[in-house]
């Protein structure tokens, strides 16, 4: 049997483009600061669940060995979680299960990132591709995101406009956010002459490279009623992963196409049924999600079903996702604008569990949150999570 | 609001050669490659035809190990134009796409050679999902992916 679990401490640094902390420094502030909303001290964290993504971009083999000590996880169990980008999602995942499971009552998920101290993270990126097949034709993240965007401009007509949109919100939507990296008020010709980084993706179609920490503390219910007036209710947790493979999901006996991120449809299904959820529309308010490219964040909003297939490039000329709008899309300003990789899937938790917690800077708080959704995606858009947090658990 | 440090930075790097092995699978693939035929592995089960080779079908669990040979034309399923330099990635500006051969169901990635990308738009409206491309050899074979490339009919 499944034990209710909740988050009841929510920690990040700033995200910058370099923090001159190193990692085990950028971990433990990160740490103490979701222990510190929790009431809790290190002693009272019973396992560790460590968020580390690729190694390279630190140049340090396995960094979560280095973290253990400034972690509180001496004489302590300890796992590192890593998929892709995916990595923090994943780890808040086994956070939960560890709690739910009812090995541990108190458990601290943790990580932090520094993209930019190698010289180039694509280069490192590249390496996710096999040797043999596929890594010759400078593939990189961002080539990944120009293959989603021509198949969805050839499916749905999809303009370079309608994905300028969606920077221009996220980085509105950044200006709220204390510890978000890129923020500002930018508009669609701002995005629009920025240069091509890749065919059809520009400059502000494409998340930074950050440097920062995240945490969150999840308890058992127990102890989440004791210390915590409004837990973050783990209400839905799934992972869907699919092919390394990007042209097996395009033309003809393709399952699904790179256009659309049906893997997050199904991880959605399951997530919704865990937590009750049948009319995703109007029963969450905030969806926190992991697009690190404008065009990602098109193919997530109808893959979590507040719209059909197609729908979302219109509705984005609208106030639809706007933090008035019918559904909060990131608030904080996503995965656009701050992006360090081993913990960007945490930042959505945290964010979206900010929301649930009431705990998010005023303005950045969307009124009467009863259901927080956040995402993850990672390798070659291949690793899907998904995280249902709600203010009353089932 | 915890603020940036003071710090001092280190120079380092890392450095790693490796031999990989490509499997038998592999090792017949790029053996037809150097005889200018482009093979790929059936699944006996679903009939599904994969480029690039796999020993099993990823969607039956079952050994792939009938063979065909793949058509030397094929179309544009997905591309992009790289107009800037990355770190140790080919040299800018290049084309890729993603093709499916004839006779193949999934779609394989290679450059595309005989683009003008002086004009991305141009260029893009060119390389558009649903155009044609043949498989050009190069005249030296090494039995690797770039024995090949692509290029517009």
């Amino acid at each position: 049997m499944k034990r209710n679990a909740a988050i009841i401490g929510v920690g990040q640094t700033p995200y910058l483009s370099r923090h001159n902390y190193m990692i085990p420094e950028l971990s433990q502030q990160a740490a103490l600061q979701a222990l510190d909303m929790a009431c809790m001290t290190m002693d009272d964290i019973d396992a560790v669940v460590y968020s580390m993504a690729p190694s390279e971009f630190l140049g340090v083999n396995d960094p979560d060995k280095w973290c253990v000590d400034s972690v509180g996880s001496r004489n302590k169990p300890f796992m590192r979680i890593h998929t892709g980008g995916a990595t923090g999602g994943s780890a808040a995942q086994a956070g939960f299960f560890h709690v739910a499971s009812g090995l541990y009552d108190a458990v601290l998920v943790v990580g932090a990132d520094k993209v930019r101290e190698c010289k180039d993270s694509q280069q490192v990126l590249n390496t996710i591709w096999d040797p043999m097949y596929e890594r010759q034709f400078g593939l990189n993240t961002i080539v990944m995101a120009a293959l989603q965007a021509v198949r969805r401009i050839y499916r749905y007509k999809t303009t370079e406009e309608q994905m300028a949109r969606v920077a221009v919100r996220n980085w509105k939507n950044a200006l709220n956010n204390p510890v978000a990296h890129l923020k500002g008020n930018i508009t669609v010709d701002d995005v629009m002459k920025s240069p091509y980084y890749c065919w059809p993706i520009k400059k502000y179609d494409t998340c930074p490279s950050s440097a920062g920490g995240a945490a969150i503390v999840i308890a058992s219910e127990k102890k989440a009623k004791k210390l915590s007036t409004q837990p973050a209710w783990i209400k839905g947790c799934s992972e869907v992963a699919n092919t390394v493979f990007m042209g097996d999901q395009m033309g003809g006996a393709a399952e699904m196409d790179y256009a659309d991120w049906d893997e997050l449809a199904i991880a959605a299904k399951e997530a919704y049924r865990q937590a009750g959820i049948t009319n995703p529309l109007k029963e969450i308010q905030v969806a926190d999600v992991y697009a690190p490219f404008t065009v990602c964040e098109l193919s997530i909003v109808e893959a979590l079903g507040f719209c059909r297939k197609g729908e979302s490039e219109k509705l984005n000329e609208t106030n639809f996702f706007d933090m008035d709008g019918e559904i909060a899309v990131s608030p904080s300003g996503g995965s656009l604008c701050t992006n360090a990789i081993a913990v960007t899937a945490l930042a959505r938790v945290c964010d979206a569990a900010l929301q649930v917690l009431g705990k998010a800077k005023p303005t950045m708080q969307v009124k009467n949150v009863r259901n927080a959704v956040a995402t993850g995606i990672g390798g070659s858009f291949q690793f899907h999570t998904l995280m249902v947090l709600g203010s009353d658990h089932n | 609001m915890i603020k940036n440090a003071e710090s001092m930075t280190l120079k380092g790097g890392w450095s790693v050669e490796y031999s990989y092995a490509v499997g038998p699978t592999g090792t017949k693939f790029f053996d037809a490659l150097k005889e200018e035929r482009i093979i790929a592995p059936k699944c006996p089960k679903c009939n599904l035809i994969m480029l690039p080779p796999r020993s099993f079908c990823e969607r039956c669990f079952v050994p792939a190990d009938e063979w065909v040979e793949a058509g030397k034309e094929g179309t544009i399923q997905a591309f992009t134009i790289v107009p800037c330099f990355f770190e140790s990635l080919p040299d800018p500006p290049y084309a890729i796409a993603y093709v499916m051969l004839d006779g193949t169901n999934t779609a394989m990635v290679n450059f595309v050679k005989n683009v003008d990308l002086s004009d991305l738009k141009k260029a893009a409206q060119r390389l558009a999902i649903g155009n044609r491309v043949k498989v050009v050899f190069e005249k030296e074979k090494k039995g690797t992916i770039n024995d090949f490339h692509y290029e517009l009919i």
